[in-house]
C-alpha cells in the first residue's frame, strides 16, 4: 500500500505526470492552472527531468512538442486563454503524431472571464479548438485521486497513438484538496511510445504498422535522420500535394482512433441499475450531481449518475444504452449547454434530455439539481 | 563544383528544389552543409529547425534531424528538443517575416536565455512564400503586395536587436557574399551559446520585381554595390549608411550557458531538494 496524502487536485497532476514518466515540462503562468507548473519546477529536477518556464502558452507548447520529438515524455498546463493560444501548435501535434499532454484548468469564460472561478466552458474548445477536424483524446477528473490517475491515463494514451491528449479539469478540481493514496511504483501501468526496430537506413518515419495503424518513433539524436512537418506528407515525413497520398494519410490517422477504441471508452456510473432519471454530468459538476442522486434516494426517486470521464471520444454507446432504460436524461453544466447537444445526438431520440445551466460561475449546487430531479420526475 | 563531402548532407533525391530562379535561398543552404561538413559534424547529431515560409523548407532538402514547425515556432520547438538532447546541434534556419514578425517573442527570449543553438535568418526583405507582402524587415518605402504605395514602417535592424536580446555570437552577410556566410555560420555553430547569423537574401520573384531590380542579377549587384564591411561603415556618415547593408561580426562574448546551468540546479535540487 502506498502512501496517504492530502494533496490538492493540481499537486495529483503534477505527480501522477512524474510517476508516469513526464521529464519535461514547459508552461506560462495563468490562474487556476499556476500551481502545476510551480510544483513541477520544484519536482522534475530532482528526477533529473527538464521544467522551463517558456515566454508564452505558443512557445509553451511547440517546446514540449520538441521535447518530445527529442525522446522524452512531455506535457503542458494551463487555462482557457493559454488554451487557446496552444490550439495551433496542438494541431501540429495531432498531424505530425506526437505524444504530448495537454492539461486545461478551465476557468470562467469567454475572454479572460473570471480568472479564479469555476466553469466547464472548454468542453467544445478541448476537441475542436484546432483547426483541420481530427479526433483527440480528452479526459475530464472529478477528483484529486483522479487527478493523479487520469493524468497518468493521459500520458499512457499519448504514448500509444501518438497523439496529443487533453486533460480538462476546472478551478473547483484543481484547487480542491481530497485525501488519496499514491500507488506505488510497481502498481501503475506505464506504456511507452513504440520505437522502431528497422535500420537508420530503412527507417520512415511514418510507416505505420498495419495491425494498430501507427508508425514506430524515433527520437531525434538515437541515429534516424528524418523529417518532421505539420504539412500533409509520405511516408518518409516529407510534405506532398498527391491526393492519394493525403487522403491516406487522413484515413490512418482515422483509424488508429478507431482500431484503439476499446481504450477510448471511459465512464463511470452510479445507482443506475433501477434508476429511471439519469443525471449525466461531468468534472465538478458530477461531484454534486452525486449528492443529488444520494438526497433523491432517501426521497424515494429512482435516479442514477452517468459521468463521461473520457469527454472525447464521447462516450455514445453505453450512454445510448443507458438512456433506453430511463425516462428522462438531465444534463447540469456550467455552461450554455455544450454538453447536452453531445448527449442529445448520441442517445438519438432514446429519451426525454432535460437541460440545467449555471452561468453565473458559482457551483452547481445539489439541491439544484435536486429540484430539477423533482421538476422531471 | 561543391567542395569537401557535402552530399552526405542532402536529401539528394528531393532536387530540383522548390524555389524560383534566382531565389537567393539555395546559396544559403549551400553554405549551411558545408559549414556542417567543415565542422566535422555527422548527420545524425545535427538537427535543423524551421518555421513557415520559403526558407523555413530548407530543412527538408538536408539530410540530418530535421523539423519543419508552425509560423514562427522554429525557436521554441527547438528549446525543447535542446533541452531534451543537449547533444544535438541545433539550428533553427527561419524567414524574416518568420523570425522578427510572428516568431519576434521566441527570439528575444531564446537570445536571453541562451541555449546553446545557431539561429539564421534568411532575409529578403519580404514574405516570399505568401506572395509579396511587407515584413519588419521591407525597406522604409519600398513597395511589396501590402505596400502598393510604399512602406511607411521603419526597418527591422534584426542584429541590433540580437545583440540588445543578449546573443552571445551575432553576424550579418548576404548570399553574394558566399565565403563570409559560410565563415560566419561556422563561428556560430562554435560558439557556446545563442549565435545569430542574419543572411541578407534575394527574392527576385517578389521583391525584385516590385522594387525596380528586374532580375536576380540586377539583384545580387545591388547586393555587391550596397554592402559595406563593418571596418568601412565606421567612416561613413549615417546618410551614407541610409539604406546600406553593414556585414561583419557585430558580437561575440562569453556568457554562461542555459543548459548547463540547468544541469547546475538539477544537482542543486537533487542534493538540498526543496521544502514540500
Ligand atoms: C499562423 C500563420 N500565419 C500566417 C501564415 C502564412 N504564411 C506562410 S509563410 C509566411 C511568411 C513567410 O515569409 P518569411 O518569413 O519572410 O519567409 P520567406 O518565405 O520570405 O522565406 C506567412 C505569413 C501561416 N502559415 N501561419
Amino acid at each position: 500500500m502506498g502512501k496517504i496524502v492530502f494533496w490538492q487536485g493540481n499537486r495529483a497532476v503534477a505527480m501522477g505526470a512524474i510517476m508516469a514518466g513526464v521529464r519535461f515540462y514547459a508552461g506560462y503562468p495563468i490562474t487556476p492552472s499556476s500551481e502545476i507548473a510551480e510544483i513541477l519546477s520544484a519536482e522534475l529536477p530532482k528526477v533529473g527531468g527538464i521544467f522551463i518556464q517558456m515566454e508564452d502558452e505558443i512557445g509553451s507548447m511547440a517546446a514540449a512538442i520538441g521535447a518530445s520529438l527529442a525522446g522524452l515524455k512531455s506535457m503542458t498546463a494551463t487555462s482557457g486563454p493559454g488554451f487557446s493560444l496552444k490550439q495551433e501548435n496542438i494541431g501540429f501535434a495531432i498531424m505530425a503524431e506526437v505524444p504530448v499532454v495537454v492539461v486545461d484548468v478551465q476557468r470562467g469564460g469567454p475572454s479572460t472571464g473570471t480568472p479564479t472561478k469555476p466553469f466547464q466552458g472548454d468542453f467544445m474548445q478541448a476537441r475542436w479548438g484546432s483547426h483541420g477536424g481530427f479526433p483527440l483524446i480528452v479526459l475530464s477528473p472529478s477528483t484529486v485521486k483522479e487527478c493523479f490517475d487520469l493524468t497518468i491515463e493521459a500520458v499512457n494514451l499519448a504514448e500509444r497513438f501518438r497523439s496529443p491528449v487533453i486533460l480538462l479539469t476546472d478551478e473547483i478540481v484543481g484547487h480542491m484538496r481530497e485525501k488519496m493514496e499514491i500507488p506505488e511504483e510497481y502498481e501503475v501501468k506505464i506504456v511507452n511510445r513504440k520505437k522502431p526496430s528497422t535500420s537508420f537506413l530503412d527507417y520512415r518515419p511514418y510507416r505505420a504498422d498495419p495491425e494498430d495503424d501507427i508508425p514506430p518513433m524515433a527520437a531525434y539524436g538515437e541515429g534516424y535522420c528524418f523529417h518532421v512537418t505539420g504539412l500533409v506528407h509520405d511516408e518518409y515525413g516529407l510534405p506532398t500535394n498527391d491526393p492519394k497520398v493525403i487522403e491516406a494519410l487522413n484515413l490512418r490517422l482515422l483509424r488508429k482512433f478507431e482500431k484503439g477504441k476499446d481504450l477510448l471508452v471511459k465512464f463511470s456510473t452510479f445507482a443506475t441499475d433501477d434508476a429511471d432519471v439519469l443525471v449525466v454530468a461531468f468534472g465538478c459538476v458530477a461531484r454534486s450531481a452525486m449528492g443529488a442522486i444520494r438526497e433523491a434516494r432517501k426521497l424515494g426517486y429512482k435516479v442514477g449518475l452517468f459521468r463521461p470521464v473520457m469527454l472525447w471520444p464521447f462516450p455514445d454507446e453505453p450512454l445510448r444504452e443507458a438512456a433506453s432504460k430511463v425516462k428522462a436524461i438531465i444534463v447540469p453544466e456550467m455552461n450554455p449547454g455544450l454538453m447536452v447537444r453531445e448527449v442529445e445526438r448520441a442517445i438519438r431520440g432514446k429519451c426525454e434530455v432535460y437541460s440545467l445551466l449555471r452561468l453565473d460561475t458559482e457551483m452547481i449546487t445539489p439541491g439544484q439539481i435536486l429540484e430539477k430531479i423533482k421538476e422531471v420526475v | 563544383m561543391p567542395r569537401g563531402n557535402i552530399a552526405r548532407f542532402l536529401r539528394l533525391g528531393l532536387f530540383p528544389h522548390i524555389f524560383c530562379a534566382g531565389c537567393g535561398h539555395g546559396i544559403a543552404l549551400h553554405a549551411l552543409v558545408r559549414a556542417f561538413d567543415s565542422m566535422g559534424y555527422n548527420p545524425e547529431e545535427v538537427m535543423v529547425v524551421s518555421g513557415i515560409g520559403c526558407s523555413s523548407r530548407i530543412p527538408g532538402y538536408i539530410n540530418a534531424n530535421t523539423l519543419h514547425t508552425t509560423h514562427g515556432r522554429a525557436l521554441a520547438f527547438a528549446t525543447g528538443i535542446k533541452l531534451a538532447n543537449p547533444k544535438l546541434k541545433v539550428v533553427a534556419v527561419m524567414g524574416d517575416g518568420d523570425c522578427a514578425a510572428i516568431g519576434g517573442n521566441h527570439f528575444i527570449h531564446a537570445a536571453r536565455r541562451n541555449l546553446d543553438m545557431t539561429a539564421i535568418v534568411l532575409n529578403n526583405y519580404i514574405y516570399g512564400m505568401t506572395g509579396g507582402q511587407a515584413s519588419p524587415t521591407t525597406p522604409h518605402g519600398a513597395k511589396g503586395s501590402t505596400a502598393p504605395y510604399g512602406f511607411i514602417e521603419r526597418q527591422f535592424d534584426l542584429c541590433n536587436l540580437a545583440i540588445a536580446a543578449g546573443a552571445v555570437y551575432v553576424a550579418r552577410a548576404t548570399v553574394f557574399h558566399v565565403p563570409q556566410t559560410e565563415k560566419f555560420i561556422k563561428r556560430a555553430l562554435e560558439k557556446k551559446g545563442f549565435s545569430f547569423v542574419e543572411i541578407v537574401s534575394v527574392c527576385p520573384t517578389q521583391f525584385g520585381r516590385r522594387n525596380r531590380l528586374r532580375g536576380p542579377v540586377e539583384m545580387m549587384e545591388w547586393l555587391k554595390n550596397n554592402s559595406f564591411p563593418i571596418s568601412k561603415a565606421k567612416e561613413m556618415s549615417p546618410q551614407e549608411l541610409e539604406g546600406k547593408i553593414v556585414i561583419g561580426e557585430f558580437a561575440d562574448k562569453e556568457m554562461i550557458e542555459y543548459t548547463q546551468l540547468y544541469q547546475d540546479l538539477c544537482k542543486v535540487a537533487q542534493e538540498e531538494g526543496t521544502e514540500e
